[in-house]
């Protein structure tokens, strides 16, 4: 079956002098293939050096663009009518941006097979992940996974801000850190890893805690940022400084058996903020340490937020974007939430009010919330706890964690109510005693201590440091979490 | 293609205006436009709206239904579409990589350099068949 396509002026010369040829096939992949077969002379202006349409040829089936039909695939009936239309562009010689694509050597070619065979990926989209600049703030659970599979799937630089060392409580989920690392620097032994898995990337390293006078020069650099925090204050900054500087943030939380997912802060998308417009009030959502977390759980979300980046930087699929993905491990089912921008958000919306940054720990009122008002007969020290214990002083304590903490440590003679039940079952608790409420590591049952001094409480004391103190400086024989 | 030398365009006082007229217009954003006539005599523009979006400060669009229309203009007046003119705005008048990496065969490039509003240099380009180049052609105002 022929087919009639009509040659554009400038190709003309190409097909002597003719405005219409015929060519065979039954897709328009096929007749172009024809196309240029017959007429030789096409083809370098019409596919670039990687064998694709290049951008500026635009196909044409009777009045619809290839593009918005099935591309290459699309196919020819008898009667159609194909056309070559010239999009027209350039412009000055400083716009040379966007940059010219780093090119991929041998061994590139030999690596990244798999992807290169990908039409979705192919020679270019390997070189876009080359040219790309990522940020993971957080080498830890979410970190992990992120940095490991942008590593190995050649995105050229990764950046990671951290600035803890590896603890044996990392472990069970933290894949970038192995048991000799303990007591290392995140960062240090984050690269090793990385550059062990692909040597021909470039890994920088910024050792600080992320805060509103570096965040904006840190991520300066980059294309997209991935956010693996693990609290509030520092999920606001990531989202806040990714609005302002318009950088996508591929977002995932993690808390026990439960992820969340989505790609914020987009031209065309909602960011954090449209979702959550406030903090949670402080202590109300406990974090992984207090909360515990499946180890596997941040490779799961780590995937996707790799997979969401790579996606960005390739341009292919649906992006995150506007969606919501909600991971229910102990159910195995993934739940979608549509996110719509926000107008009236007070950074991505129409009329921002927030357009700088500001002071996170203040916004998500941690201050009040953590710190120990010390000094005062509201709290106890561990070692002030132990000598009146030894001095045989009758005190109360109440550990307000939950049973299966419970299970893994105690201070000898406490009594358990889990904080959410001390609402109800405080009664059994004598006014007239002295009280030492003690959790963890001390936020839990400050709360507690709060609500017994609301019921007429008057002699309770917070164990400053919680259990972990205790271990430390009273009772070492204990394991801790 | 030519024999020896440049090739040359011509470009009467006219036409000349007109392209250095919408450059100054558009300022400081790119202007593009159509070039119409028959053999290498230029007889009439067709403005072009840019629809760029990646910044008419830099860069150039002509949509595939522009095109059309350029190319129907061409033969209501009986002549081809000969190529195609845009400003550089504050840069000199010469071809840019991203000119290259978009241009056609055989088609005329003419590139007016408009300094701080004012035109200025005018040049003219022709694609090397292999794409490596363009060949500079000569303007002739006759």
């Amino acid at each position: 079956m022929a087919t009639r396509i009509l040659i554009p002026t400038p190709l003309r010369p190409f097909t002597d002098k003719k405005d219409a040829v015929e060519a065979e096939g039954t897709t328009v992949g096929e007749l172009l293939a024809d196309l240029t077969t017959k007429h030789p002379g096409l083809k370098a202006h019409l596919y670039n050096a990687e064998g694709k349409l290049r951008s500026f040829v635009n196909i044409y089936v009777n009045d619809e663009d290839i593009r918005y039909l099935q591309k290459e695939q699309t196919t020819i009936s008898p009667g159609d009518t194909v056309s070559i239309i010239p999009s027209v562009a350039g412009g000055a010689p400083a716009a040379e941006a966007p940059a010219a694509l780093p090119e991929l050597t041998k061994d590139d070619f030999k690596r990244y097979s798999r992807h290169l065979i990908l039409p979705e990926v192919g020679v270019e989209g390997q070189r876009k992940l080359k040219a790309a600049k990522i940020l993971c703030i957080g080498a830890g659970g979410l970190g992990s996974p992120v940095a490991l599979y942008l590593a190995a799937a050649g995105v050229g630089t990764i950046g990671i801000v951290d600035f803890d060392v590896v603890d044996f409580s990392n472990l069970q989920r933290q894949i970038l850190h192995t048991t000799n690392d303990v007591g290392r620097s995140k960062l240090d032994s984050a690269k090793d890893k990385l550059l062990a898995i692909n040597p021909g990337i470039n890994v920088v390293l910024h050792n600080a805690a992320l805060s509103s006078e570096n965040a904006l020069e840190i991520f300066k650099p980059y294309d997209i940022v991935v956010d693996g925090t693990d609290n509030f204050p520092t999920r606001y900054l990531v989202n806040d400084a990714c609005v302002i500087l318009g950088k996508p943030n591929a977002y995932g939380s993690i808390f026990r058996f439960e992820g969340q997912a989505s790609v914020f802060a987009t031209k065309e998308g909602p960011c954090y903020r449209c979702l959550y417009p406030e903090p949670p009030p402080p202590g109300l959502v406990p974090s992984c340490a207090e909360g515990g977390v499946l180890g596997v759980l941040p490779g799961v979300m780590g995937c996707i937020q790799a997979t969401e980046t790579i996606k960005l930087i390739i341009g292919a699929g649906e992006p995150l974007i506007g969606r919501f993905l909600i991971f229910d491990a102990l159910k195995m089912k993934f739940r979608e939430l549509k996110l719509r921008k926000d107008p009236d958000c007070p950074v991505c919306g129409t009329h921002p009010t927030v357009t700088k940054l500001i002071d996170y720990e203040e916004f998500c009122g941690v201050h009040a919330a953590e710190e120990p008002v010390s000094g005062t007969t509201t709290e106890i020290t561990s070692v002030d706890l132990k000598k009146r214990l030894d001095r045989g002083d009758v005190l109360t304590i109440v550990d307000v964690r939950e049973p299966h903490e419970y299970e893994i440590n105690k201070i000898g003679g406490s009594r358990l109510i889990p904080l959410g039940d001390i609402p109800k079952r405080y009664v059994e608790l004598d006014p007239s005693d002295e009280i030492v409420v003690q959790c963890k590591s001390g936020g839990r049952s400050a709360k507690a201590a709060d609500f017994l001094r609301s019921k007429g409480f008057t002699k309770v004391l917070n164990l400053t440091g919680g259990i972990l103190d205790w271990i430390d400086k009273v009772d070492p024989s204990q394991p801790k979490y | 293609m030519p024999e020896t030398g440049k090739q040359t365009l011509l470009v009467d006082a006219k036409i000349d205006g007109e392209i250095r007229r919408h450059g100054e217009e558009t300022y400081p954003h790119e202007c593009c436009g159509a070039l119409v006539g028959s053999g290498n005599r230029v007889t009439a523009t067709v403005a072009l709206p840019n629809t760029t979006e990646e910044g008419p400060r830099r860069r150039f669009m002509v949509r595939p239904s522009d095109y059309r229309v350029a190319e129907q203009k061409a033969s209501e007046i009986g002549g081809d579409l000969l190529g195609f003119y845009h400003s550089h705005p504050d840069h000199p008048a010469r071809p840019s990589q991203y000119d290259l990496d978009h241009a056609w065969p055989t088609f005329a490039y003419i590139i007016v350099a408009v300094a701080a509003g004012q035109s200025a240099a005018m040049t003219v380009w022709y694609l090397k068949e292999d794409r490596s180049a363009f060949d500079e052609g000569e303007l002739n105002g006759n």
